[in-house]
């Protein structure tokens, strides 16, 4: 006896085979594109130099050497530092950032604070307009006073409006009013209600704004373009520029036949350059697997209407 | 005499009950959650409303006092719309704009249609396991900054050891080349947000209920039809909404991607120019910093007016859609 066909939700959604092989290598094609440059840096990394410069880049190289490692281990100290800047901002930045943005959202996902609309205003506003990187930069600098300071890293990033958004979303569906108020007429103070009722039950969507402005934090360079000269507040990202522009400045010059004072930082070779990227690249290559879930939650979560 | 006191009239009753709305009992009534936004909305004050004001400066010819912003501002004289003047009749002026939109739209096209096949193709394929592999592949390029994905490309652009001229057995000197640079840029712009956008159409095709399948599959729709009638019908709200975004912010450009990408090479200019570059230079290299906030405002307050066009005619057309 034959079965009958069974139609469930595994088979709504799926091609018939020769179909599925097919698109199966176009998207496969797609992923691998966005992984092979990462492997090729690591490959470039792990090259002998001489091999470098004689044969070029290669996927698979003739001679193999951990030289650029070896390398980054000598040159420890500014590498070091900046690794601990970029450390240090990603840090007090995030905690900072998911800190202010999951009080205000959870301020004005409330229906018993009189002011809720004007502080909803007050943060949509924020999102129609953009003040511009000039008007920002002279707030920072002239205002602020924070150039070469490592606050000028963290607070303009500090607060995102567009995650407000979202978390006040959040914390209205996760959060019902019933348990609040069942806890106040328990007696809890707001800020005992927010502490040990509304935190834990609003972890994951926490955890996504904590995790996006780690992202964020870890991967600047342009906040320190535009407001760190010193060379001890350099984060990672930041470095890595300052050493591409000053190859391109060498080559320039060097093509123009000028002299260079002796203002320019000693510049690594290319495999050490590489083994910095990839320094820069695995602590995110390597944990976003894991954190997949809370970034796509975090895409589905922020239905940022009601 | 204290009758009076104990039976109130309905008028006083009212008036305590007024006195007790007042402001001051509000803010304290209301002091915990004050306090919970006010982080937030300091850093919002000197984040964005000062900012915003600030831009009076593209009205004036504006000089750094070290007494602090107020100081400068007051010692920098008003001349009127003098660096609008210079900013439009400059060429620089038309180049970055036509630049900045010209990519934007070709990024939201490409994105746009990539993404929505890749979220179709991807829920239609047979090994769910293979799947997430794939999507996991995908995002990782959104998670590098641009600063490593320029490295990225150095490593098959660079014109002595890159691998394309050795692949390509060719000898060209890519970073001196504009006429390739349109197409680069759209690529590499385009393939680090393929992952994150497909995901997001990815999980709105899984939402799509079941039932609508069923269906059509117990009416012979075949799986082109089912796509065409339900897949994407489906998904049209949201690339409604990610358009409007998207259209919003036309002529803000990704300042990574056209700064670090192609090594500021001077060469490339005319190609890689758009307004966020022109305003840095601006702003940083030539110390021009009247042009470069003339700029700044005009990409700021075209955004603005754009970002609530679009908005209005989604409205009118979806409300559902639109973005407030």
């Amino acid at each position: 006896m034959k079965k009958k066909k069974k139609i469930d939700s595994v088979t709504v959604h799926s091609f018939s085979r020769g179909t599925d092989l097919f698109f199966n290598i176009i998207v496969g094609i797609f992923a691998l594109s966005c992984l092979l440059p990462l492997f090729f840096v690591i490959v470039i990394s792990l090259t002998d130099e001489n091999a470098l410069a004689t044969y070029g880049y290669r996927l698979w190289p003739k001679v193999w050497s951990f030289a650029g490692y070896k390398y980054l281990a000598t040159m420890g100290g500014e590498l070091l530092r900046s690794l601990w800047i970029s450390v240090l901002v990603t840090v007090v930045g995030t905690v900072i950032n998911s800190t202010f943005t999951s009080t205000y959202a959870y301020a004005i996902s409330r229906s018993s604070f009189k002011y809720r609309r004007f502080f909803t205003v007050f943060c949509l506003v924020t999102m129609l307009f953009s003040p511009g990187m000039v008007a920002n930069y002279i707030v920072v600098t002239n205002m602020l006073h924070l150039k070469d300071t490592l606050w000028a890293l963290i607070l303009p990033m500090a607060v995102s409006p567009f995650n407000i958004i979202v978390m006040r979303t959040f914390f209205k569906r996760q959060v019902s009013e019933s348990i609040i108020e069942s806890a106040r007429i328990d007696g809890a103070s707001e800020m005992r209600i927010f502490t040990q009722i509304v935190i834990p039950l609003a972890v994951p969507g926490i955890a996504t704004i904590s995790l996006f402005a780690a992202l964020g934090y870890w991967n600047d360079w342009f906040n320190a373009l535009l407001y760190i000269q010193s060379d001890n507040l350099v984060p990672l990202q930041y470095l890595l520029m300052k050493i591409q522009s000053n190859i391109e400045m060498l080559s320039q010059n060097a093509s123009s036949g000028t002299q260079f004072g002796g203002s320019l930082m000693a510049i690594p070779k290319e495999a050490t350059r590489m083994a910095m990227v990839v320094i820069a690249t695995l602590p995110i290559a390597c944990s976003y697997p894991f954190f997949q879930k809370y970034f796509v939650r975090g895409l589905t979560i922020g239905g940022v209407k009601e | 005499m204290e009758e009076n006191n104990v039976a109130q009239s309905p008028e006083a009753i009212a008036a305590a009950a007024k006195k007790k709305e007042g402001l001051w009992y509000n803010i304290v009534h209301n002091g915990p959650f004050l306090l919970f936004a006010l982080p937030g909305a300091i850093w919002m004050i000197f984040f964005f409303y000062i900012p915003v004001f600030a831009n009076v400066v593209a009205f004036k010819e504006f000089q750094f006092s070290p007494d602090g912003f107020l100081a400068s501002l007051a010692q920098s004289k008003w001349v009127g719309f003098q660096n609008f003047k210079f900013l439009f009749t400059s060429d620089a002026a038309w180049l970055i704009t036509k630049n900045t939109l010209l990519y934007n739209l070709g990024f939201i096209t490409l994105n746009l249609i990539i993404s929505v096949f890749f979220a179709i193709v991807m829920s239609e394929l047979r090994h769910k396991r293979l799947v997430k592999v794939y999507q996991t592949s995908m995002l990782l390029p959104y998670f590098l900054s641009w600063v490593i994905i320029g490295y990225f490309v150095m490593a098959f652009l660079n014109p002595d050891k890159g691998l394309l001229n050795t692949m390509l057995h060719t000898n060209i000197n890519w970073y001196a080349e504009p006429k390739y640079w349109p197409f680069i840029l759209l690529f590499i712009g385009t393939w680090k947000g393929i992952g994150y956008n497909s995901i997001l159409y990815f999980a709105t095709v899984m939402g799509i209920d079941p039932t609508y399948y069923e269906a059509a599959t117990v009416d012979g729709a075949n799986k082109w039809q089912q796509i065409k009638n339900i897949t994407i019908p489906q998904l049209v709200p949201l690339m409604t909404l990610m358009s409007i975004l998207a259209v919003g912010n036309i002529f803000r450009a990704d300042f990574g991607l056209f700064y670090t990408v192609p090594q500021n090479s001077g060469a490339l200019y005319n190609v890689t120019s758009v307004l966020d570059t022109y305003i840095y230079n601006g702003l940083t290299s030539t110390g021009d910093i009247g042009m470069s906030s003339a700029a700044s405002l005009y990409q700021s307050v075209v955004g603005c007016i754009l970002l609530l066009i679009t908005n209005a005619i989604v409205r009118r057309l979806d409300s559902d859609s639109a973005l407030f």
